[in-house]
Order: structure tokens, then sequence, then C-alpha cells
């Protein structure tokens, strides 16, 4: 009776183990689309129609799979040999990680239009329903008393984005750097808690109701005021915000090997399609085709916004200036 | 005169005993209060987070449960946290008590040591289990570059996943029974062998009943904790819907869209499965019982 008790027990378990293993291993061609944290929902919606219309031009049947997260865990898990086909980033510097990681080449941003952003973004607040606080524009995030939420500069394009913003406003402002430390310092003196990714910090201040403000993208600001909200929030623009392209490219040394070049450079190139465009206006991303834009135009208010390379240089050297150890970020975070 | 002496030695003893009693028998109010506490802080952090787990899982209906439960992406994540199961748990089964019983039955250099290593994964966060085996097998890891020539993928994909779970896990099964197996000796298995069994015989009929119940007691732990691990796994999942999602990254993933009753489904079912774990200790508990009962009237 016993060892009948356990042979049947592992016969159960083998069993089990097939069962689940079939079901994780499929065969079909798929490419992975490793992205940044809140561009979730965008990709939900582009993977089947770009899937669909790859098929009607003839294409064998292809899946693609997801996968978010801050950009930096995102970045390294791809450098670490997370097989990404394509990755969809939200800043240049991210990429250019992978650029010097070697797996994708130098020329990516000459590849596709519109130096390889299919779409771009701002950095807009979001505040309690009435504003109950006034908050109007960058110097009122710095007023004592007032909580600021934003995800960590140091791991998410969102919070960089958030935080270059706030550094150009205080140039173009206030001339000197010092004093552009000083303002950044004393904005992230009023941060309470800094968030691993853009949803992150989006469900602190919505779910956990905290701070009085929040400082993300402008369609992540416009998601959570239309479709999570229910007229709790009002989005402010400030008078001056950053512009905030979003790269993409695919992964050269994982496509040369696993032979999607082809498919996943057409999966990119339909961001840039009016369908894809559209969809891409859809999420409350400021879509390149002029039509589209057109079209959407009561989404997208006129803002102010300032590129961050014609302001404050190359990539690179504000990475390296602003957020290298021991970089501005690193020591405004120490004295705060 | 011999009456009075022991009524003067049973009254010094019953003074005794009150006053061993009066140690362990606090007054009405004191175990009043203790068990409210108790009972309060049993409902506050237990029953109560369960309770809205369920209610927040069925806020929009059943359908809305269901259709959480039936989606393709929740599936394949139910899916794998199966395969976790039952691959990690019979292999930590089997080395746990391997472990367990080379420890306590024998004598040879480096076994503090060996005990060591056994609490390490106790006393390493989640998150540096995972990184561990991101260096190890990762592309820039000491193996990494090995294995993608190979086209064999460790990290971020399945057998990463496992990897990570029976690191978190090992110690549990291990752990149950090395302190049980000590407390009884090797006395009863020294008998067997003087009497003529064989090693296997000597586990399966000597060992292995005194040290049902630990090791049942570890393996639902070892499951409990491998189906909910979440900071390993999320490290060196690489978070691919569909494929390398587990459960409990599922349910994190879930609640990041916003869809808070689809994440609470899948944290419904996840709890489900725990105490279902649990249901199967207690019935496993009550069989052996019984059996144990109708042997001794035999």
């Amino acid at each position: 009776m016993k060892t009948l008790n356990l042979r049947s027990l592992i016969g159960t378990a083998l069993a089990a183990v097939a069962v689940a293993s079939s079901g994780v291993a499929s065969a079909q061609t798929s490419i992975l689309n490793v992205s940044y944290d809140v561009a979730r929902e965008l990709y939900k919606d582009i993977n089947p129609a770009f899937a669909s219309s790859w098929q009607a031009k003839g294409n064998p049947p292809v899946t693609i799979n997801q996968s978010h997260g801050g950009s930096s865990k995102q970045v390294g898990a791809v450098i670490a040999g997370l097989e990404a086909d394509v990755v969809t980033m939200n800043q240049v510097p991210d990429i250019q990680q992978l650029v010097k990681a070697g797996l994708v080449n130098s020329d990516w941003q000459k590849r596709l239009p519109n130096d390889a952003a299919p779409y771009t973004t701002t950095t807009v607040f979001v505040v309690r329903k009435g504003n109950p606080k006034g908050i109007k524009d960058w110097p009122d995030l710095i007023k004592s008393g007032t909580q600021v939420i934003v995800p960590n500069p140091k791991v998410t394009g969102n919070g960089r984005y958030t935080y270059l913003a706030a550094w150009g406003f205080a140039i173009k402002n206030y001339k000197t750097e010092e004093k552009a430390r000083d303002f950044v310092k004393a904005l992230f003196a009023n941060v309470p808690v800094l968030d691993g990714g853009g949803r992150g910090a989006t469900t602190t201040f919505t779910q956990r109701n905290m701070g009085d403000v929040l400082v993300t993208f402008e369609n992540e600001a416009i998601l959570l005021d239309k479709e999570v909200g229910g007229d709790q929030f009002d989005i402010v623009y400030p008078s001056l915000s950053v512009d905030a392209p979003a790269p993409v490219t695919v992964v050269d040394k994982v496509v040369d090997k696993r032979g999607t070049r082809n498919v996943s450079t057409a999966y990119l190139e339909y961001l840039w399609t009016p369908e894809g465009q559209e969809i891409i206006a859809k999420h409350y991303l400021r879509p390149r085709n002029a039509a589209v834009m057109k079209k959407y135009a009561k989404t997208f208010p006129a803002v102010n916004t300032f590129s961050v390379e014609k302001l404050l240089g190359p990539w690179d050297k504000v990475m390296k200036e602003q957020f290298a150890d021991g970089g501005i970020y690193d020591q405004i975070m120490v004295k705060r | 005169m011999a009456g009075g002496i022991s009524t003067a030695i049973d009254a010094k003893s019953i003074k005794c005993n009150q006053k061993l009693i009066d140690a362990t028998q606090e007054s009405s109010w004191v175990r009043r209060l203790l068990i409210g506490v108790g009972l309060c802080y049993f409902f506050l952090f237990l029953l109560l987070p369960l309770g809205a787990v369920f209610v927040e899982a069925l806020r929009k209906g059943w359908d809305a449960y269901l259709a959480a439960l039936v989606d393709p992406d929740a599936w394949s994540a139910i899916k794998l946290t199966l395969l976790i199961a039952v691959v990690s748990v019979p292999m930590n089964l089997i080395f746990g008590v391997a472990a367990a019983w080379a420890i306590t039955k024998f004598q040879f250099p480096g076994k503090r040591f060996l005990i060591t290593l056994i609490d390490l994964p106790f006393s390493v966060s989640p998150v540096i289990a995972g990184l561990i085996f991101v260096l190890v097998f990762g592309a820039q890891g000491w193996f990494g570059s090995w294995f993608m020539d190979n086209d064999i993928k460790i990290i971020f994909a399945v057998p990463g996943i496992l990897l990570a779970t029976i690191f978190v896990t090992f110690p549990f099964v291990a752990r149950e029974l090395i302190p049980l197996m000590e407390a009884q000796g090797k006395e009863e298995e020294e008998a067997a062998i003087v009497l003529g069994a064989r090693g296997w015989q000597v586990f399966r009929y000597v060992t292995l009943p005194n040290i049902l119940w630990g090791l049942i007691y570890g393996v639902v732990l070892c499951n409990a904790r491998a189906m909910g691990e979440f900071g390993a796994v999320s490290v060196v999942s690489g978070h691919i819907r569909g494929e390398t999602n587990s459960m409990p990254l599922h349910v994190e993933i879930l609640y990041n869209e916003y869809n808070f009753a689809a994440a609470f489904a899948v944290a419904s079912l996840l709890a489900v499965l725990a105490l279902v774990t649990l249901l199967i200790k207690t019935f496993v508990a009550w069989k052996a019982a019984r059996i144990h009962a109708e042997l001794k009237e035999d």
C-alpha cells in the first residue's frame, strides 16, 4: 500500500512536470521587446496590431513577448543576457549602454526616422483635484511642506527626465549652475520616497495616497487622470519642461544570432506607420505623424519644451556630470 | 505522631505546588488580556489581509474573477509556478534528507561548515540570491559566454528561475530535520544495523518513520516558499509575460497595470494553493495518526 502511494505520487509529479513544461516551451516564432516600465499598455496594443499586419503581408505568424521594468534594470538584464530582439526605452543613454556592451551598433539612431524615437512625451505635474496646494510651476515644488513624488532618477528614465526638466528650468531662469544645484536640491528634499519605476511612483501617489504632486510623463499623467482617477486628479503643465523622446532599436547581436532581424526591424518600423502612430496617440504619447497629431490636438496642449542635448550638451556628458557615482545628483542627495 | 509529621510535609508540598501553579497561572485578567492580544494580532495581521485579498478579488464579480484566471498570461504564470514547486520541492526533499542524515548520523571534518552553508540561503537576501546566479550564468558572468555560445539559456529563462528557487528554499527541509534527528540520536539505527539491516533498510524502516512529521512539515514550508518566492525570481526572470512570469510576479504586473481585481484574483489563487498545502498537511497528519492507532490496537 505504502509503495503504491509513493509510486503514484512520483508518477503524478512527473506527469505534472510534463504538462507544465509543454506549456512553457512553445515552438512559434517569437520576438522579445524589452521595454521601460510605463510602456506596457502601449505595446499590449501595438503587438497584436503588428502581428496581424505582418501576417497579412504573407509572413509566418509571430508572437511578440513583452518585458517591462525600470529602465536601468531592463538594460542591465539585456546586458546580462536577456535575449531582447528589440529594446524600446525612454532615454538615449539606456541604449548607449547597450552600444557600449557591444550589443547594438553605434549607428542605431540613423537607422530609423526622428533619431529612432517614434514618439515623444514630456514631464508634467499631477496634483490632487482642485489643486489644493496651488501648484503651477517648478518653483512651487520647492516650497516647504509640499511633498513631491518622483521615480528614482538613478534607475529610471522617467525620474531622470524629471530631474533634468527641473535642472533645465533652473538653468534657464536662474542662469548659474550653482543656483540650479540649489534648486534641484530643494526639490528632492521634498521627495519622501523614490520608487524604482514610473508605475511604482504612480501607485505611491494614487493608491498609497502619498504626496501633493506626482511628477511624471504626460502619458502616465493623462492615463491616470482619464482611466484611473475617477476625477480625483488635475494635470498641470509647467512653464517649461523637457522634451522626452523614446528611442527604439533592434539589438543587433541578438537578432543576428536568432535570425530575427527582418521581423524585428519591421516591428519597429510599424511604430511609424499611421496605424502605429494612431495607437501611440491613443496612449497619450505625442505622435510624430502630423496628421495624427492634428487629430489628437485636444489631448496634447501646446507645451514649451527644451531638448536635453541642445540645452545641456550631449547625453554622455549630461549622464556623467549629473548621474554618475559622485555626480551632482549624488551630491545633492547626500547633502539634503 | 507520624500522621502529624506527614500532614506537615503534605502541607509543605501543597504550598510548594501552589507556588508552582501560581507561577504558571496568571490572574484571569492577564490571561484574558494575553489571549485578546493574541487574537487581535491574529485577526489584524493574518485573517484580515487574507479576507481582503478575496474581497478585492471578487469586487468586480465572478466573471471578472474567472476571466483573470483564464487569461493566457495568468494561466502560463500558474503553470510556471506549479512547475517550480514540482521541481524544487522534490529536489530539496532528497538533498535536505541527505544533508540532515549525513550531519546527524555521521562524524566528519567540516560538519559545522556544512551546517553553516545550509543556513546560507536564510541569511542571504533573496535579491542577492538572484544576483548570484546572474553573476555566474549571466552574459558577463563566469560561464555566461559558454552557455551563450552553446545556446543554452539559464538566466532569464525557466532553468534560472528553478535554480534561484531551489537555492532560496534549500534550508527548509534540512533545517527542519537536523534538530529532530539530533534529538533522536542514532541508537535505533545502530540497533537495526546490529540486527542485520542494510543502509536503505535502516533508512526506510527506522529513520524515515521517525522523521516523517518533521519531513512533511519541512516540505509544506518549502512548497509554500517555492510558490511564493518573489525577490530571487524577480531578479533572474526577465519578466517576460507568458514565459518567465511566475504567479507572484504576475500579481505585481497586474497591480502595476491598475488591474487590481485581476491582481487580487491571481493573489487569491496563490492563497488558495497555500491553504490547500496546509489542508494536505493536516490530512496526512490525521491519516498517519489513524494508521498509528490501528497498529497499536493490533
